[in-house]
């Protein structure tokens, strides 16, 4: 039995790989549910944007047209959102459950229009990827004991997203905590008729948050049809903006603890792909249903408020009405 | 006071929102370089033009009325229950346990015995994150979509592993056996004289389905519990005043969402299959979501638009059949509805209430003339 063979560096890399997407959808619930207004639409304005960056940067040939387009596309389903549940004050909960549907409704009949390859796109082949970086000196030091192993495999080597989505965690705690935009977002979220009496537009502020949101998940859908994978297969997203929305949870709706949460959730996916060493750290061998349920089962017993009680911004969820 | 009469509010606000949902998609088939027209007509000769059509518009009615009354029971409460599919996969495995190791002498006893295990298991899955909902908080949308993965993970578990037949490849169970089969409506209607297609696979399950109807419109409209939910769904603080306990109606309302969800497993896995596949459920369960939304939560909509949506569902089939139109297509014009019934609501409603204002003020001033 070898228990730190779970924790082998390829282990670690594809970690970093698979909490990039949930980081991002993530801190893009964060700012959504910051400003009051909850979605569940995480995970198909993902797809969306992986569609559409996939699918421009096949038909171009560039993969920064293609991310462009990825962040355009969720962008689009991030305004239905605010029209239903800020303008026309509508459920939201429904209204991202809509836009999950009309996502993965909508891309595999694009796919098949385009590209009639069964609802995917062509595999991305040179520029049409986000190619790994080699961060400086990452060769020259691999041979230092212990740290350069880690700096040239696990630190070094992704592609340009993991690193930004890296950066939004201070970038998102700095905005939150050190300007006014996040003061007032934050207020939003709690008490919006606060907000209104000092003269803000809560409703401005609001579509800001969902615009956020709307980013971010372009971006996490970009990163995994042109990092991770090589282009869009039909529902490739697999639940993510539902971890992701957990993993917010979890980290009761802080951007640092968000890194956390989500690393922890990537090692559950990484781990999963890998039963051969699960297998030679326990001595036993696990049920492939069970590692693949693992994820989901996490999310359930994280929900269940067994690692402390998470409060929700006060006014999530709740269409804003002025007073009269 | 009610800005809109009653007929308004039932009939008018749904089909607007329905012409929307159909004009984009009209305009998503425009986009997709086919013709709207043309495959309309080809949906509609597909599913209603023969009784074989209607055999398959009438079978998936019958999966779409059971997920709908499943989300409509849990809406009156107040929760949104998202994990009908994996409650109907559930269910499927408590039908299949239930034909499969136990002997039945004719479908009539089966039946009953297929009901209610695919009910318990249906309710079973529901249970979980009805109490976590009630007792630790959790919430139910993350928690029962978080279910229908296990649920998947589950059940790839129990094909692949346990009731795999020896030899098979297949991820599936042996088929049933010939006692438990359950006579199609080409069966039940021929006695009436009546010439419905053999091939198709709708089945008694159907009135199982409607009597499901009956059933429910009576528990939340005729009984003390009904009334219990519908006003804990409406208001939980004045239900807790009126001393309704808040956990026990989560819980309720959520057993019966899942046992309804479950018990279409009765039309799929026993009317249809005779075995139990990996995919069986198809999606039937998420389709709930827009029936009940777009039936307005009552027993008589949900039957309504579950039959809207079988007819949806089979000359969409149709449509990937013959045309280049995917399947998908299905899910875009059910995401369009959800959206429209449910999400933009208002923005359908608030142009008609401001109509039927400015209707009530003309007709109020012709009749009270100026004094």
């Amino acid at each position: 039995m070898n228990f730190f063979a779970l924790f082998d560096l390829s282990v670690l890399d594809t970690t970093v790989r698979l909490a990039t997407p949930l980081l991002l959808a993530c801190l893009a619930g964060l700012f959504s549910e910051r400003g009051g207004i909850f979605d569940i639409g995480l995970e198909g304005k993902m797809l969306a944007a992986a569609f559409f960056s996939a699918a421009l940067a096949a038909i171009t040939g560039s993969v920064w047209i293609g991310l462009l387009a990825g962040i355009g596309a969720s962008l689009v389903l991030s305004a239905v959102h605010g029209l239903a549940s800020i303008t026309f004050r509508g459920n939201q909960l429904i209204s991202g459950v809509a836009i999950n549907f009309l996502a993965a409704g909508l891309t595999v009949l694009i796919a098949q229009s385009w590209f009639q390859q069964g609802g995917r796109t062509p595999s991305l082949i040179g520029g049409g990827r986000f190619e790994p970086i080699t961060l400086p000196f990452a060769d020259a030091l691999s041979t230092v004991p212990v740290f350069g192993p880690i700096y040239a495999e696990l630190i070094s080597g992704h592609s340009i997203l993991v690193y930004v989505a890296l950066l939004c965690v201070p970038g998102t705690w700095y905005i939150l905590f050190c300007t006014r935009f996040g003061l007032r977002l934050r207020a939003v979220g709690e008490n919006p008729a606060a907000v209104d009496t000092a003269g803000v537009s809560v409703v401005g502020l609001r579509f800001a948050a969902v615009g956020i949101c709307g980013i971010l998940c372009g971006l996490a859908g970009a990163y995994l049809a042109t990092g991770l994978q090589a282009g869009f297969v039909k529902d490739m997203t697999a639940g993510r903006g539902f971890i992701a929305l957990a993993a917010l949870i979890f980290a009761k709706w802080r951007p640092w603890h968000a890194l956390w949460a989500t690393l922890l959730f990537g090692y559950l996916q990484a781990i999963a792909l890998r039963p051969d060493i699960i297998e030679g750290a326990l001595g036993f061998k696990v049920q492939v249903q069970l590692l693949d349920a693992l994820p989901y089962i996490l999310t359930v017993v994280i929900l269940a408020g067994f690692v402390g009680k998470a409060i929700p911004p006060r006014a999530g969820g709740e269409p804003y009405v002025k007073e009269r | 006071m009610d800005v809109m009469p009653k007929w308004a509010e039932v009939i008018l606000v749904p089909l607007i929102s329905l012409l929307l949902a159909a004009i984009l998609s009209a305009l998503v088939i425009l986009a997709i370089g086919e013709d709207p027209v043309a495959a309309v007509k080809l949906m509609v000769s597909g599913a209603l033009g023969s009784t074989y059509g209607w055999g398959y518009t009438l079978y998936y009615a019958t999966n779409f009325m059971f997920t709908g009354l499943a989300v409509a029971v849990a809406f009156h409460a107040g929760l949104f229950n998202i994990g009908g599919e994996g409650q109907a996969m559930l269910g499927g495995l408590g039908v299949a346990l239930v034909c499969l190791f136990i002997p039945w002498p004719h479908w009539t006893i089966a039946v009953l015995a297929a009901i209610i295990g695919s009910a318990l298991f249906g309710a079973l899955w529901a249970a979980i994150p009805a109490y976590l909902q009630a007792k630790r908080g959790s919430h139910i949308v993350i928690t029962t979509i978080m279910f229908n993965f296990i649920a998947a993970a589950v059940l790839n578990y129990m094909l692949v592993n346990i009731l795999r037949p020896a030899g098979s490849m297949d991820p599936a169970t042996a088929r049933f056996p010939e006692a438990v089969h359950l006579p199609s409506l080409h069966d039940l209607l021929a006695p009436f004289g009546i010439a419905f297609s053999k091939a198709a696979p709708a089945n008694v399950s159907l009135v199982v389905a409607m009597i499901a109807c009956v059933l429910v419109w009576l528990l939340i409209w005729r009984t003390p519990l009904g009334l219990e939910i519908r006003s804990y769904g409406k208001s939980q603080r004045a239900a807790r005043y009126a001393g309704i306990g808040a956990v026990q109606i989560t819980m309720i309302a959520m057993l019966i969402s899942g046992a309804l969800a479950g018990m279409m497993a009765i039309n799929n896995v026993m009317g249809e299959a005779e075995r139990l596949v990996l995919n069986a459920v198809e999606g039937a369960g998420f389709i709930g979501i827009a029936v009940a939304l777009m039936g307005r939560s009552h027993p008589v909509g949900v039957f309504l638009a579950a039959i809207l949506f079988g007819f949806l569902y089979q000359g969409g089939a149709e449509l990937a059949l013959w045309t280049s139109i995917p399947r998908e297509l299905i899910v875009v014009i059910q995401a369009l509805v959800i959206l429209f019934t449910g999400a933009l609501d208002n923005m359908v409603r608030m142009p008609l209430e401001r109509i039927f204002l400015a209707l009530r003020r003309t007709s109020k001033s012709k009749s009270t003339p100026a004094e």
